[in-house]
């Protein structure tokens, strides 16, 4: 212990009580107290008495933003990268309003978050004052939780609670505003040893019965599937599933929240199931007789047109939220419980009821393994000597490798990067799933980085998400933030030119950014992602040849003092595939535009017709 | 669609209310009424919600209203097991020619007149839904001139308290 008092006159440890100080201080002395390192914000009139105490703790590190939504989704990727609580701070009114946008994401995603808002002295809520917005108001929606806090002597508790709410069970954002006179007033600080909440019992512990129906449906079933959610990586149950899937030899499909739950390189993975999932994973489902749901909630991108989901299967779902069974899809085994122990208690009830006999399933994993080859991901270099945005994608995930962590915007891009990158590891792919929020990349990264500072973390961004949030790279390059950035600069917001290419008969209304190659009405790119870069202290590097690729990656690979981004000029033209139509059937899964996979000649045992010219 | 009363335990806190019915909202569930106050413990109020709902997005009704975390017990009241009633206030154009027959009507009913004007009878009733809207029938062709009512309030019958055991799992 370097000091036994602060420079405030407070004790060196955080959960010693304290007498007298400010609500302000003892807010500081709560964060200390619940542990945390970081906190992303910006201050303003209605939180700046608590940026005070801030500035002497010894204990957490503020970095200032550029933007309060930065400070949101720093606050993600910190707490997807690292499995801890995520932070974020801003004033009142439009400083809280700001943060709406990654509140609304981690509550999509399932991130645990607290976010601190000031808020006009208690005195003038409700009087329409400067900056003020009623934030726990507009936030009950999309929080776990919220709290407003005028009395100073509350702050302990609720910043224990608040934590504890965002962590526990399904995780999630809370929101705490604390009124400016309880910050300024004068109070005591008393560490509350435990959390007193009787609405909040979150059930972990699955229940018995229901495991053992499930291990003797799985051992009964012929055409079984693994369908794994972000609900697996959100409760680090990566070694137990490796253990399930290697017990039972069930293919598995690991949604875009759980990419990296499952190795990719694990025999029976068969990818990303949904709108833009495998045409293993999604045949899969839809052929499959169980589902053997863990952590996963049936989202509308995975299911498709519900009524026609999996039409075969029976359903054994298991989620920590029990309004997540049965939401979408009707159940026939409800697990409540916390993924880990589900998983581990599952492995162990199926290892008895293996003993006592199971079906053959190995026709059936053959046959997913045999969708896997004949349909395997791919895409057809441009036919002009410009950049396919897959191949980039591709490469750096093969030069930085299953150890970096990669975090993606939202459109085109993000579903390559989640297709084109094979990813080892959980934790290591942050993406915004739920809420679909464009400008998601530079901070989260950011945020990732700070957590993780020994792991290199890449962006791999669109250059419309990277006009959202780019302001971030500021914070990065003054606070040594060395992330790197690839903007796959296609001059579009390039998945809505896909749909209108696809269903708009080619009518690109407004999806022209002109930054980059493909610049109509402007002489120019605007802006210079370059200059741009370096006009903020980062590293600016261009690239548009495919023979350049690699070289480029290498030299950001080799760039750690600083951060770089890349503009990568890519084809205009590119679309992912497969795709399956909003609305409609999985069964009308596209391998690419207008080739449907051929199951029937397939059923009877034709497997040699391969895969028709891919179109990129 | 069926109705059904859920009888909900909060803790009395501001904003518990709002947090209740934007979760109705938000969910695209139906609130026919919802009624709250105080219970025989100062730190808990008693919601009762009669909901539009069938009977499986009733479950979700339940599962999402116990995610908040400020509601501490849900119950669903049987209408069998159970003592429904709303409270009526209905003023009832009555001069002296038809005064009496108001009145026997609203003493059939074991209801009261607890205000009188020269033109006017305002008449209270508790009861069930059917009952109240039966007084209403009857007291229609006289001339209703103005109307409240309140939402179901609900108790389970026999002896058990749900506020017991939300507080003893405490």
């Amino acid at each position: 212990m370097p000091n036994a008092q602060t420079t405030e006159g407070l004790p060196f440890d955080p959960l010693l009580p304290v007498e007298s100080l400010t609500g302000a201080q003892s807010l500081v002395r709560s964060l200390e107290a619940v542990g945390v390192e970081v906190v992303f914000g910006i201050p303003g009139g209605a939180i700046l008495p608590a940026y005070d105490p801030l500035m002497d703790s010894p204990h957490v590190r503020h970095i200032l933003v550029r933007h309060e939504q930065g400070a949101g989704h720093a606050a993600e990727g910190y707490a997807v990268a690292t499995g801890k609580v995520g932070v974020c701070m801003a004033t009142s009114g439009p400083g809280a309003t700001n943060l709406v946008t990654p509140i609304a994401d981690a509550n999509m995603d399932s991130v645990p978050m607290v976010a601190i808002t000031g808020q006009v002295g208690a005195a003038a809520i409700g009087t329409d004052a400067f900056q003020e917005a009623d934030i726990t108001g507009i936030t009950i929606p999309i929080t776990k939780h919220n709290y407003l806090v005028t009395d100073p002597a509350d702050i302990p508790r609720v910043i224990s609670e608040a934590f504890h709410l965002a962590s526990t069970g399904r995780p999630g954002p809370v929101l705490v505003d604390v009124a400016k006179s309880a910050l300024t007033a004068r109070t005591s600080f008393t560490w509350p040893a435990s959390v007193d909440l009787p609405g909040y019992r979150p059930v972990t512990r699955p229940h018995g019965k229901q495991v053992k129906e499930a291990a003797r449906m799985i051992a009964a079933a012929q055409r079984p599937v693994l369908y794994v959610g972000g609900g697996v990586i959100k409760a680090d149950a990566s070694s137990e599933l490796l253990a399930l899937a290697d017990l039972t030899g069930i293919p598995a499909v690991t949604t875009l929240m759980a990419r990296g739950a499952l190795p990719d390189s694990h025999a029976n993975n068969l990818g990303m199931p949904g709108m833009h999932g495998t045409v293993a994973a999604v045949t899969a489902l839809q052929k499959s007789d169980l589902l053997i749901t863990l952590g996963a909630r049936f989202d509308d991108r995975v299911t498709g047109l519900l009524s026609s989901f999996a039409p075969e299967a029976k359903v054994i779902h298991a989620d920590i939220d029990p309004a997540e069974i049965g939401k979408n899809r009707a159940v026939d085994v409800p697990i409540v419980g916390d993924a880990k122990l589900v998983i581990a208690e599952l492995t162990t009830a199926l290892e008895a009821e293996f003993e006592r006999g199971r079906a053959d399933i190995s026709a059936w994993v053959a046959q997913t393994h045999g969708w896997r080859e004949t349909y395997p991901l791919g895409y057809a270099d441009s036919d002009d000597g410009t950049l396919a945005p897959q191949h980039v994608i591709a490469r750096i995930g093969e030069i930085a490798g299953p150890d970096a962590i990669y975090v993606a915007g939202v459109g085109q891009h993000q579903m390559w990067s989640a297709q084109f990158v094979k990813y080892e590891k959980p934790r290591t792919w942050l993406n915004s799933g739920g809420l679909g929020t464009m400008g998601y990349a530079v901070p989260a990264a950011m945020g990732a980085k700070v957590g993780k500072p020994d792991t290199v973390v890449w962006a791999i961004d669109g250059d419309g998400c990277f006009q959202m949030t780019n302001q971030e790279l500021a914070t990065c390059t003054l606070n040594q933030i060395p992330v790197k950035i690839a903007i796959i600069n296609n001059s579009s917001l390039g998945m809505v030119r896909q749909w209108q290419t696809l269903f708009y008969s080619e009518r690109y209304s407004n999806t022209d950014l002109n930054s980059g190659d493909h610049h109509g009405t402007h002489a120019a790119p605007i802006p210079d992602f370059v200059k741009l870069a370096e006009a903020y202290g980062c590293v600016g590097l261009r690239c548009d040849k495919p023979e350049d690729v690699d070289a480029t990656i290498e030299k950001a690979m080799a760039i750690n003092d600083v951060p770089v981004v890349v503009d990568f000029r890519v084809h205009r033209d590119a679309m992912v595939w497969p795709m399956v139509e909003a609305g409609v059937s999985n069964d009308a899964i596209q391998y690419a535009r207008g080739v449907s996979p051929t199951w029937d000649r397939e059923e009877e045992g034709d497997n040699e017709s391969g895969p028709e010219k891919v179109i990129s | 669609m069926s109705q059904h009363t859920l009888s909900v335990l909060v803790e009395n806190r501001p904003g518990v209310l709002m947090r209740v019915t934007s979760l109705f909202a938000r969910r695209n569930f139906n609130i026919h009424s919802l009624t709250v106050g105080p219970t025989e413990r100062s730190e808990i109020s008693r919601m009762t919600i009669v909901v539009d709902v069938e009977s499986q997005p009733l479950e979700q009704v339940t599962k999402q209203l116990n995610k908040l975390i400020n509601v501490l017990k849900i119950v669903e009241l049987e209408d069998e097991s159970s003592v429904q009633r709303e409270l009526l206030l209905v003023k009832v154009r009555a001069d002296a020619s038809v005064r009496g027959e108001v009145v026997d009507t609203v003493v059939l009913f074991r209801a009261h007149v607890v205000d009188v004007s020269p033109d006017a009878v305002t008449v209270e009733a508790t009861g069930s839904p059917e009952k109240l809207a039966a007084l209403l029938r009857v007291l229609e062709p006289f001339g209703i001139r103005e109307l409240v009512q309140s939402g179901s309030v609900a108790l389970a019958r026999g002896g058990r308290s749900i506020s017991d055991r939300a507080l003893r799992s405490a």
